[in-house]
């Protein structure tokens, strides 16, 4: 792929972030924080193809440990999320 | 070739899943669907990269997912609301610190994701390489600073020495001057000094800032995680990765910059500032000096028999409320109100707490409604209208002194407590707030001062409250 392509590709979900944000209201920022901890563990893609190498070597222990710590995040953040977002409840009528 | 088809259309699936989760949080009631999108989303990244023709070593990989995904999951279900700022930095430093590991990675195997052979790296992929090590590294340490100074490891007070400005430059142009000459020589030594420059820098980025700042610093690192992600993705020429990281790096500045204006400061002030006490408590004053210098100090009686004769309470609650873990005693107190048919809603400034929206993350823990909770913009025209404004651990975001012009937190947007009919301000002491300034709001006819803990006077209130409705 080429560079341009992935800068075009960049350049755009930039633009769709920033509007995508700014709809979020602001009594659920911590959540859009822990979600986009979660979110960010995605890494974790680049992470196990670096793992994934038949013959083990620098490059794929690096790999593996890198699946680990983005595991945490991916774990973690979806969890705490989920456990903050339950808590946001209605009045009782 | 089909399954690089197939490996890219769910990739695409993947993305829109991710920006859905965002979307949304717009409301809490689709939010937590969201949450479910954006795990459905994870889930099939996960599986169609491990479904990859050259993807072996399940069982360690498997182990690694085990083993990350069991501390993250301990964590996440046994972290105090309070201390989510805390779990946000740590989760920060370690997307920091996977990005490195991967960037590294990527420079040992580059044949392994199609950028050239070792020692013939293409130019691009270099630069993206050394981009996504950097910003990594600095997210990694910087995170970790953040962590220690919210957790309290740290004083919260800015650190800072002479010739701090001109470090933090010099080290920023090595790290420019070196990648430079890693791109020329793919040196691998070259490559970890960069590493370690970025590992330094980001500690001192961040020693400098302020305990009440940190809502601003763990939205930048946010940002970060994601630029630093999205560097990744750029080596990797990985879509799924560039869209997340792109996202969430947008998102973090938008937060940045949110906080920023709620506080009237400039990002690089915040950043090169060095600014505030790192604690608000200034020496603790007793009842009898408070007298002196003119202030009205009540009892817990006077103040509950106010509320009783109010019909509409705002209760505005700060950091203070927080940290003496009050926020079910509040909540209680708001419930009795309500029962005596008051109208009862609470009022949170954007900078309260220590990261964006923690207060109503709280007040959610505490079984507060959340339609009872508004954003300063919606709530701040009521105050006029309002018999008793309740302020528990919150101070500088109610000084009026921000309307002086010469005032340090001049034109920082406050919540207008001071047209209320009556003021109750529950705190330690007369002491002056984060920002360094005396609160006006004290010696002010229409204001009421309770001066102790948070929790304990709270708690006086409930029973207070309880005992003059029967």
């Amino acid at each position: 792929m080429s560079f341009i392509f992935l800068l075009t590709v960049f350049i755009l979900a930039v633009f769709v972030g920033y509007h995508v944000v700014w709809s979020v209201t602001p009594a659920l920022h911590t959540p859009l924080m822990s979600v986009t901890n979660a979110i960010s563990g995605v890494v974790i893609v680049g992470a196990i193809i670096a793992a994934g190498s038949e013959a083990i070597n620098t490059s794929t222990i690096l790999g593996i440990a890198a699946v680990a710590l983005a595991s945490v995040n991916v774990f973690g953040g979806f969890i705490v999320t989920h456990r903050m977002l339950s808590k946001f409840r209605k009045k009782a009528k | 070739m089909i399954y690089a088809n197939i490996a890219g259309l769910s990739y695409l699936i993947a993305s829109v899943l991710f920006i859905l989760a965002l979307k949304g949080l717009s409301h809490p009631e689709t939010a937590r669907r969201g949450n479910f999108f954006a795990i459905i989303g994870m889930a099939l990244a996960v599986v169609v990269t491990l479904a990859a023709p050259d993807v072996n070593n399940y069982v360690l990989i498997l182990i690694a997912v085990i083993i990350g995904g069991s501390v993250g999951t301990t964590i996440a279900l046994k972290i105090k609301m309070t201390d989510l700022p805390q779990l946000v930095a740590m989760l920060h430093s370690l997307v920091g610190l996977a990005a490195v590991l991967i960037a590294k990675s990527a420079f040992y195997a580059p044949e392994r994701y199609g950028i050239g052979s070792a020692g013939a790296i293409h130019l691009n992929s270099l630069i993206e390489m050394s981009l996504g090590d950097a910003i990594g590294a600095i997210t990694f340490t910087g995170s970790i600073i953040a962590f220690a100074k919210l957790q309290g490891i740290m004083s919260g007070s800015p650190i800072t020495f002479k010739g701090q400005h001109a470090l933090n430059a010099l080290l920023a142009f090595a790290i420019v001057a070196l990648t430079v000459y890693f791109c020329i020589s793919q040196d691998p030594i070259v490559f970890w000094i960069i590493t370690l420059l970025s590992i330094i820098i980001g500690v001192t980025l961040i020693i400098p800032i302020g305990g009440a700042d940190m809502p601003v610093i763990v939205s930048m690192l946010n940002s970060y995680s994601g630029w630093a992600a999205a560097g990744i993705g750029f080596t990797l020429q990985n879509n799924l990765l560039i869209i997340a990281g792109a996202v969430i790096g947008s998102s973090g500045a938008i937060l940045s910059y949110i906080m920023c204006k709620a506080m009237n400061r400039s990002f690089l002030n915040v950043l090169f500032g060095g600014f505030g006490t790192g604690d608000s408590s200034g020496a603790a004053s007793s009842a009898q000096q408070a007298h002196e210098r003119g202030a009205n100090v009540g009892s817990v009686e006077d103040a509950a028999f106010l509320m009783k004769q109010a019909s509409n309470v705002i209760i505005v609650p700060g950091y203070g409320m927080a940290v003496a873990q009050a926020q079910n005693a509040v909540k209680e107190m708001g419930e009795l109100l309500l029962a005596a048919g008051i109208s009862v809603k609470y009022a949170i400034h954007p900078v309260a707490g220590r990261m964006p929206g923690h207060m109503n993350v709280l007040l959610a823990d505490a079984n507060v409604p959340y339609d009872l909770v508004f954003e300063m913009d919606d709530i701040n025209s009521e105050f006029s209208s309002c018999d008793v404004a309740f302020v528990m651990g919150a101070n500088d975001v109610t000084n009026p002194a921000a309307k002086d012009p010469k005032s340090p937190i001049a034109g920082m947007p406050i919540l207008e407590v001071e047209r209320a009919a009556t003021v109750l301000f529950c705190k330690r002491s007369l002491g002056i707030g984060y920002a360094g300034i005396d609160n006006e709001l004290f010696y002010r006819p229409n204001t009421m001062m309770l001066l102790g803990d948070a929790k304990d006077t709270a708690d006086k209130l409930v029973r207070a409250l309880k005992g003059t409705s029967h």
